[in-house]
């Protein structure tokens, strides 16, 4: 299997996220995706870092992708987004008005957040262009199992979400500037403390969410390193890791090592949790009664 | 404008087109529709009968077909959309890009509509759908304010249906697993979202307490209103402050815009609530009958009409107004 590393979600300051970038030139991954997916009014503050990065990880023998944004509404995102096309780089559809700008023919990824859920779906768009496509994370093992067979007779790469906090949901209100009591015309980034997304937590102070703009994220981070296996017997040709704040060069370590079979799943596990023992886990959209779950053991 | 209204049930079906509505949606009692919930919707003989009784009295049916087909198992939706042509039903509609363009291919005669679970927020996309699914009439997410509702209309020949009352997701249709996330059951895959089944009620020193799967979503002390738990209308907290972070628990209510929308080309109004009973669904529509043909005769709006029919009483008007951003 493969490893992919997914757009970062969140609103870092630009040379966090240059540095992010000239790091994972470095790390273990294959396949990169990267701009911005959450947030039209992030992009100005590091777009003209994307080039640089594109060079870098083309120059380490990585594959790159340009992803397009989640939600698109306004003129400015519409024209953004039409301009995706143009920028000689292979792009990652994540709304389906990429998809409308993309030429006939021109071969193109699919984001986890464009709707596949069945064989049709994924033919339609393997048919159009779909070179990789990155499922929904919301998919249990069976229906991956049947994507991954009709996506290998399409010729098309299938790609499950591997590590990182969960995109959940994409609105038109912007719930950083709601806690700040701002417009989001006038939100004065108010994400970009939260570098990893700002914790929501139930009133009993159970931690549920995270907060992230225009998103909703888990709280927990998923993580498949106990279902690499049963993915990867499922037909399942890469994870994908999503970045975050903190050592993002030994989670892609961690991750190649269990896809090389050096480390067990519970080894990346143990891993993950001596680095932060904070941080939960879930596997539970691939097997479990509910996304939220974890099949493994939970630290003490 | 057409008034499209919900119908769980024949009863209310039978109810809303003798309180006056142009157009009735409904959906099969299966997985293939977004209000799959128990006693709910139409066998296929009551389907059949449903649209027999609307068409007598010059109303049209309009079936959704708008979850997204299970891997392995499409061919129950395949047989949802045979049935709806049958049936002579209207339209259907439709989120799933397969089922789009299944439906197309075998059944081009039968007009078909993209779901607001397809979430279509721009002219571009929603042209993109119908150059290449022929779709008609799409559902705008409930994300666009009304000036935007008016800039796609001016750059689409496809006809636009708005939501004008009933629940309100704050979410982006069709995009949202945050229900999946609590309980394992999703708006995309299941047609529920924080269903009925994973709520848990406790009291505890005169608070009445509201879980969804586990977790705490409302409390209400003795008194005070206690709306059902619904996902991202709950009270949690995040840097340090606490309180509705997504939305109130308020539903939808746009009466008062229907001026504006009808001034932004919008075809038809659409009522939310599948799961009402039909005196409700006939209150309501009677009342969005009432507000078009005074809009039609240049009368005025009569105002505040339903004010009392919304759920967890407060009303909102929503991304139709842009400050709700």
């Amino acid at each position: 299997m493969k490893l992919t590393v997914g757009p970062n979600q969140f609103f870092w300051k630009a040379d966090d996220w240059s540095a992010f970038y000239d790091d994972l030139a470095q790390a273990p991954v294959d396949h990169v995706s990267l701009g911005e997916v959450v947030c039209s009014k992030r992009l100005p503050f590091f777009q003209d870092r994307i080039p640089d990065a594109i060079s870098a990880l083309q120059a380490a023998g990585k594959t790159v992708a340009l992803t397009s944004l989640a939600l698109v509404t306004l003129k400015r995102e519409r024209k953004m987004t039409a301009e995706l096309a143009e920028m000689g780089v292979e792009v990652e559809v994540n709304d389906l008005t990429a998809l409308a700008h993309l030429p006939d023919g021109m071969a193109f990824s699919v984001g986890p957040l464009v709707n596949v859920y069945n064989e049709s779906t994924l033919r339609w768009l393997a048919g159009r262009g779909a070179t990789r496509i990155c499922l929904p994370p919301e998919l249990p093992l069976e229906s991956i199992a049947t994507l991954a067979v009709a996506a290998r007779e399409a010729g098309a790469d299938v790609e499950v979400w591997g590590f990182g906090r969960v995109p959940l949901a994409i609105s038109g209100r912007c719930y950083h500037a709601r806690l700040h009591a701002r417009p989001k015309d006038n939100c004065q980034f108010a994400c970009e403390d939260d570098p990893d997304g700002l914790p929501v937590l139930t009133r009993d102070g159970q931690p549920f969410l995270a907060m992230n703009g225009v998103q909703t994220l888990s709280d927990s981070h998923a993580c498949m390193a106990l279902q690499a296996g049963a993915l990867a017997q499922a037909g399942v040709t890469s994870l994908r890791l999503s970045p975050q704040t903190g050592d993002f060069g030994r989670v892609c370590t961690l991750f190649r090592g269990l896809l090389d079979g050096r480390l067990a799943g519970a080894d990346v596990v143990a891993a993950l949790h001596a680095d932060n023992e904070e941080m939960r886990l879930s596997d539970g959209f691939v097997r479990g009664a509910r996304g939220a779950d974890w099949s493994g053991a939970v630290p003490a | 404008m057409e008034i499209v209204c919900p119908a769980g049930t024949p009863a209310s079906l039978r109810a809303a087109v003798k309180a006056g509505a142009h157009t009735v949606y409904c959906g099969f009692a299966d997985e293939t529709n977004a209000r799959n919930f128990p006693g709910l919707n139409f066998d296929r003989t009551e389907m059949r009968e449903g649209i027999a009784f609307a068409h007598k009295h010059g109303a049209k049916v309009l079936i959704a077909i708008n979850t997204f087909p299970r891997a392995g198992a499409e061919a129950i939706w395949h047989a949802a959309i045979s049935d709806a042509a049958s049936s002579g039903a209207d339209a259907v509609i439709l989120a799933d890009l397969g089922l789009l363009d299944y439906a197309a291919q075998n059944h081009p005669e039968l007009r078909r509509h993209l779901s607001v679970q397809a979430a279509a927020a721009n002219a571009d996309m929603i042209n993109f759908y119908a150059s290449t699914f022929g779709v008609k009439r799409v559902v705008l997410p409930r994300v666009l304010s009304v000036p935007e509702i008016a800039a796609i209309n001016a750059e689409t020949e496809v006809e636009t249906e708005v939501f004008v009352f009933g629940g309100l997701c704050v979410m982006a249709e069709g995009r949202c697993s945050l229900s999946s996330y609590a309980t394992g059951k999703s708006p995309n895959m299941n047609g529920v979202c924080s269903p009925p089944s994973h709520v848990d009620y406790r009291e505890d020193a005169g608070v009445l307490e509201a879980r969804l799967g586990g977790y705490l979503i409302h409390s209400a002390a003795k008194g005070e209103a206690a709306p059902y738990p619904t996902l991202c209308k709950g009270a949690f907290t995040a840097g340090g402050k606490s309180g509705y972070l997504f939305e109130d628990p308020v539903s939808l209510n746009a009466e008062q815009l229907i001026p504006q929308l009808h001034k932004a080309g919008v075809t038809a109004l659409k009522i939310e609530g599948r799961q009402r009973s039909a005196s409700y669904v006939a209150q309501v529509v009677q009342n969005f009958r009432a507000a078009v043909d005074a809009l039609a005769e240049g009368r005025p709006m009569p105002a505040g009409m339903l004010a009392q029919l919304s759920e967890g009483q407060a009303g909102t008007t929503g991304a139709y107004r842009k400050i709700w951003r």
